[in-house]
């Protein structure tokens, strides 16, 4: 197993980088000028050095290469600096974004906190709500409650997220006046009223995510739960005598979890690409949010950045799959 | 002496009279006729096929029925409230010639929605057949050809493991403006929301069409093929194609719903068609700032995309229940 882990992580290497050369080469491609917003009365040859200073006028394999060290080199350095207090990467050159001046990822690490609170906590209550109604509509499969689920998470398949998170600010907080349409990510929680109002605001965007997450994980958790209910064990614990709730709840889950864990890791980094639609409906300031203001704005090095950062999540996220499958499910030895 | 012979063979079939069949035999049936008996008992499906055909229906012979020019400016009649409010506003600014009502800028808001579902259907549905012709090309490939096989099966991966919706993103972003000025604002667009999401979303379809070949391909048949001289792509053509037919069909309606929701997701983001070119997901991002008083225009588009994505998927799930011949006549 672990020499699998190994063998997938060096084999990722590749992958990533031939994601962010294709990246690159997609962002080098396109027309867009960073000078465009310069006004007209600066001479063409101050923007000619202006380029120059953003480091335009390199080709394009310095360019990409000087951006590789910036990011798997000096940023790592950065933050062994800001960890242990170092001086590692003191005077060295970051990434930059072009809007703001300041390094890509100071506002990157800004900006993670409001999406991981949100993305994060929206997938959890999916997950808290799908396991469930998954073992229940597999337990009484054809009943009611299974066809209503089945239902349920077609449409939650079925509508998107910028239409029922504008369907439920419509109920929600205009007809209804219940939750606040925007996210405050200044809002600090000191004691229980303001406990409230964060609990308030993050009920829409949550709920709407979640409803994706649900109806995905609800579909598999029951496919899976289906498999193991026939089989031949289950009959023996049956015949054994055990209780009807620990053959369900211990044995059967138990089994039928191990694909669903993987299904569930591999949900991850989808989630965090769903949260640039979300993000911009409750106009949270995170991730996604930055990567649209930074494409409108022709920022190429944060556009750049982020979109290896999602990269880096979905790579990283199939090889956590991978091997929780392999320790979860001792049948599957991949050595 | 031949009446012998007769006699003799009668009795033969008579001692083995468990061969014989007891009743007439059956008109031959056809493949796809049971697996129209199968669809049909599939309600879901088969309401989900019915109201797609309906949509398709509609944003096609839609404009020659209801014959008023999408971006028709009425300024005189703008903000008209659609007829069904009068149901429970008798005050309500609504109008016989606009039963949907119109929009700021007068324009009527059952024409634009036709013209919106035309682009939307024509996007999901080029889109989709684009996704599935790389898919299924590459997955042909992949599995017919050995020596294809690792370096597109990598590829395929590597396609997998791009962050899709940022990509979309960045590239419609970027390449918005060289379309524009070469193809003119409509047709650039639509060339690149088409091909944009054509190119990233082949990658499931080439991977099941190519586990499907992987298992036909060592079958009696293509070898039969095979030994006759029949070229590799006369084999894949007549062959291999015909019995892949279902799992691409299956992934086709998968592919028409995410292309579909793709394509509005784009467009409310603020990068896909220019606001003059109505699609559903353009007239629900341009109706949420003023959602407060005129909510319908946000919930007839919205509706709208997601009945048919809702129909897209029954029919999708009918599909593979029909086509799969282990579930059918079960």
């Amino acid at each position: 197993m672990l020499t699998y882990t190994i063998r997938r992580l060096f084999l990722s290497i590749p992958t990533l980088l031939f994601i962010s050369v294709v990246i690159f080469l997609l962002l080098q491609l396109a027309p867009g000028d960073p000078m465009a917003q310069v006004p007209l009365t600066v001479p063409p040859d101050v923007k000619q050095k202006m380029r120059d200073a953003l480091g335009l006028g390199a080709p394009i394999h310095v360019q990409y290469w000087k951006w590789l060290v910036q990011f798997f080199w000096i940023e790592p350095q950065v933050l062994i600096d800001h960890w242990f207090g170092t001086g590692l990467a003191e005077g060295k050159l970051r990434v930059i974004s072009w809007q703001t001046r300041s390094p890509v990822m100071d506002i990157v690490v800004q900006r993670m906190p409001q999406t991981l609170w949100v993305v994060g906590m929206s997938y959890v209550v999916g997950i808290l709500i799908a396991l469930p109604i998954g073992v229940y509509s597999a337990y009484k499969q054809y009943s009611l409650f299974d066809q209503a689920g089945t239902f349920v998470s077609m449409i939650g398949f079925s509508i998107p997220p910028f239409f029922s998170g504008v369907l439920v600010i419509v109920i929600f907080s205009v007809n209804l006046g219940w939750f606040p349409s925007i996210y405050d990510t200044t809002h600090v929680v000191t004691d229980w009223a303001s406990f409230k109002i964060q609990l308030q605001q993050m009920v829409m965007p949550v709920m709407v995510l979640a409803l994706q997450t649900t109806a995905q994980i609800s579909r598999f958790m029951r496919a899976s739960m289906l498999d193991n209910l026939n089989q031949d064990y289950v009959r023996t614990a049956r015949a054994k005598g055990l209780k009807e709730s620990v053959v369900v709840l211990v044995h059967v889950l138990r089994n039928s979890m191990i694909p669903i864990v993987t299904v569930i890791a591999l949900g991850i980094p989808s989630i965090f690409g769903g949260a640039i639609i979300t993000e911009t409906l409750f106009k949270v300031n995170g991730i996604g949010q930055l990567l649209l203001t930074a494409l409108f704005a022709n920022d190429l090095p944060m556009v750049m950045t982020l979109t290896f950062i999602f990269a880096i999540l979905i790579v990283l996220f199939n090889l956590i799959a991978d091997v929780l499958y392999g320790i979860l499910d001792p049948r599957i030895r991949y050595d | 002496m031949t009446d012998q012979n007769v006699n003799a063979a009668a009795a033969e079939i008579e001692m083995y009279g468990a061969l014989k069949d007891k009743e007439p035999p059956k008109e031959p049936r056809s493949q796809w006729r049971d697996v129209w008996d199968q669809f049909r008992k599939h309600k879901g499906a088969l309401i989900g096929g019915g109201f797609l055909l309906f949509i398709t229906l509609a944003v096609l012979i839609g404009p020659l029925i209801w014959q008023v020019d999408a971006k028709q400016l009425d300024i005189r009649n703008k903000d008209m409230r659609p007829l069904y409010t009068l149901l429970w506003d008798g005050d309500a600014r609504t109008s016989w010639a606009k039963p949907l009502g119109s929009d700021n800028l007068g324009r009527d808001i059952l024409a634009t929605l036709i013209a919106g579902g035309r682009a939307s259907m024509a996007v999901g549905w080029t889109a989709m057949i684009l996704a599935l012709f790389i898919g299924t090309a590459v997955g042909v490939s992949a599995g017919y050809f050995r020596r294809l096989d690792g370096p597109l099966m990598r590829l395929t991966d590597l396609f997998l493991s791009l962050p899709i919706l940022p990509l979309l993103l960045v590239a419609v972003t970027l390449f918005r403006q060289p379309l524009r000025a070469s193809f003119g604002p409509e047709t650039g667009m639509f060339i690149l929301i088409v091909g944009v999401i054509g190119i990233t979303s082949w990658m499931q379809t080439a991977r099941i069409v190519r586990g499907e070949v992987l298992a036909l391909k060592e079958r009696e048949f293509i070898l039969a093929a095979r030994s006759i001289g029949t070229t590799p792509f006369k084999i894949i053509r007549r062959h291999l194609l015909p019995n892949v037919v279902s799992p691409i069909m299956v992934s086709a309606t998968l592919g028409l719903a995410t292309a579909i929701i793709t394509e509005s997701a784009l467009s409310f983001l603020g990068v896909g068609f220019p606001s003059d070119f109505p699609t559903w997901g353009k007239l629900l991002s341009d109706a949420v700032p003023r959602m407060e008083e005129f909510p319908e225009r946000v919930m007839l588009p919205g509706i709208l995309i997601s009945l048919t994505v809702l129909s897209v998927n029954y029919l999708g799930d009918g599909l593979r229940d029909a086509l799969d011949p282990r579930i059918r006549g079960r």
